[in-house]
């Protein structure tokens, strides 16, 4: 019996800490396991006692990259436990605010993260220096993500503007229609860019995925609202979510693992999101998509950087024709009167689903809170995709092998991808 | 943030950069906040939390540029190094690692590999101690922020703009 260990032994810093150990029998990847490490920090402990107009600003600082995700599942769960509704101006903001965070996030993973990925390099810096022009459009679309961020969130990174019932400050039509030019140099940028990532080359890989993502009532693409549904059937409320998913603690994670309850693993994320509401994209990133080589779904996951270019492209199109039709709220936000209660929020952060839940008390303050991230939710899809994808690339040079390993993390642009650039490999052949 | 606006006008930057939340890793805008009175009209001083393509952004907006942040390289805490940049590339550990690996030091050598490194870059490397939760720097970061905001007035006094 031929026995190969790959050990990746640090998976360093951010939404988490691990390593990657893969045991190789007889020319067949055995298991695959994402070992996270990172200390829990502790955040729903941290909510409790806390008033409920605190959860936007606290949970935004669990992520550096996707803090307005967080403050959307927040206020979206705190208004449901109070019911309230918030008038058409506001919802089209938080959507704007939302597009701002996806051109933000998957500029930076797209063209900083993976992009070496496929062009053979091991780091931005190092594409640079023949690829200039690819890194300049991510820059530039970054910028213009944290202008949208800044405009709307008072700053680019751990917005401070949002809170439950709306926002502190709601901007004029003139500010938003100085951003629109920046957004159309966005646009034609994205466009390019999803037909440069649909050129790139991929392993010809599929698997049968579960999707998991938001579906609208309306005909939009998901931001803040929906209902929760699967490539496999699932269709139910985000007050529902406890019923289907639950999470397990594993000796080698430090994060909850998630799975479907009487299922297995999921995926969330622009793949799946893509998947399941390609239907709902702006006809200009539909277009792109086709010309690009999508189908109505994807299941190759090293296409996904082919989605998240479409994705950008749908934000733009998206945040222009909000800035479009945009009148000004009345009031920045709604009354909020605080009572006893549960609320459910679930919003498509940039890496997929987040959900959040509180229980209020009278007073208005958190009795507990739970909070299950979209990074957490793919670990397991993570390991399915290792085990499954790997064993056809074991002949592959060492270097090349490692490479192949690290790039099926960074498919899903989970916190800790960015680290995969400082590992150390080691092979331990039996 | 008014601070994290990019450079419009002015060719000479002083960028602060960290957590000013987070003990010692906010030494480089402790740092900064120390000699924003004392610069030369021409300055423009700024404080950021340190992501790379923010950092670039200021970079490639400045001919001179002085950087100022932690750094844990196994040094006595509130060792100060400097380390000139156009001269050549940061050491691995010169910085702090930043989130998703993509910090200052990656925004510095971006700006080299796209030929937009200021015709002067400078960065401050101050060796940190405790990263926890919380304001305030212990008395050796203090007097070590204290001597790279002189260090870094005296070489902006020294240079012609």
């Amino acid at each position: 019996m031929t026995t190969k260990t790959i050990k990746v032994g640090y998976l360093a810093r951010v939404e988490g800490e691990g390593s990657l150990k893969l045991v190789i029998r007889d020319g067949a990847v055995q298991s695959a396991e994402l070992r996270i490490f990172e200390a829990p920090r502790f955040f729903e402990a941290l909510l409790r006692g806390r008033a409920f107009s605190e959860a936007p600003d606290i949970t935004a600082r669990i992520c550096g990259i996707c803090p307005a995700a967080y403050q959307m599942s927040a206020v979206h769960a705190l208004e449901d436990a109070f019911g309230i509704t918030v008038p058409e101006p506001i919802r089209a903001l938080r959507r704007l605010l939302y597009c701002g965070e996806w051109l933000e996030s998957h500029s930076l993973h797209v063209f900083m993260l993976h992009a070496p990925d496929f062009l053979g390099y091991d780091s931005a810096i190092e594409m640079a220096r023949d690829h200039g022009h690819v890194v300049e459009r991510g820059l530039t679309l970054k910028k213009i993500g944290n202008e949208v961020m800044t405009l709307l969130g008072g700053r680019e990174v751990h917005p401070i503007n949002v809170r439950v019932g709306g926002f502190y400050k709601v901007p004029a039509r003139s500010e938003l229609a100085a951003l629109a030019g920046r957004l159309e140099t966005a646009r034609e940028i994205a466009a390019d860019t999803v037909r440069w990532a649909g050129g790139l080359d991929f392993p010809d890989c599929e698997r049968d995925y579960e999707f998991v993502a938001l579906r609208s009532a309306a005909t939009e693409y998901p931001h803040n609202e929906g209902r929760l549904v699967s490539s496999k059937g699932l269709n139910i409320e985000t007050r529902d979510y406890d019923e289907h998913f639950e999470e397990l603690h594993v000796a080698r994670s430090t994060a909850l693992y998630s799975r479907r309850i009487g299922g297995g693993v999921y995926l969330v994320g622009p793949m799946a999101r893509y998947s399941l509401n390609s239907d709902r994209l702006s006809a200009n990133a539909a277009g792109a998509a086709r010309e690009a080589g999508l189908g109505a779904q994807c299941r190759n996951p090293y296409r996904s950087i082919v989605v998240r270019a479409v994705e950008m492209l749908h934000a733009c199109d998206e945040a222009l024709e909000i800035i479009g039709g945009y009148v000004p709220p009345e009031e920045p936000s709604v009354h909020v009167e605080p009572r006893a209660g549960t609320g459910y929020g679930c919003t498509e952060a940039p890496r997929g689903i987040l959900y959040h839940r509180y229980r209020i008390d009278d007073a208005g303050n958190i009795v507990d809170a739970r909070i299950v991230p979209p990074t957490s939710q793919n670990q397991g899809s993570i390991e399915e995709d290792l085990k499954t994808f790997i064993g056809a690339a074991l002949d592959l040079p060492e270097a090349a092998l490692r490479s192949r390993c690290e790039q099926t993390v960074r498919n899903y642009d989970p916190c800790i991808s960015c680290a995969t650039h400082f590992l150390k490999l080691e092979i331990d052949r039996g | 943030m008014a601070d994290c606006e990019p450079l419009r006008h002015g060719r000479r930057v002083v960028i602060g950069i960290g957590n000013a939340d987070r003990g010692a890793d906010g030494v480089g805008r402790w740092a900064t906040r120390l000699l924003r009175a004392s610069v030369p009209e021409d300055v423009r001083v700024i404080e950021c939390p340190g992501e790379a393509t923010d950092v670039l952004e200021h970079l490639q907006a400045a001919d001179v540029a002085y950087l100022v942040d932690a750094a844990v390289s196994g040094a006595p805490v509130g060792t100060i190094r400097r380390f000139d940049c156009v001269a050549g590339a940061l050491p691995q550990n010169a910085l702090q690692v930043s989130t998703h690996g993509f910090g200052p030091g990656e925004a510095i050598e971006l700006a080299r590999a796209l030929g937009r490194l200021p015709r002067a870059c400078v960065v401050y490397a101050i060796e940190a101690d405790s990263v926890d939760a919380g304001e305030g720097l212990s008395a050796a970061l203090q007097r070590a922020a204290e001597q790279v905001a002189a260090r870094v007035a005296a070489e902006l006094s020294a240079e012609q703009p």
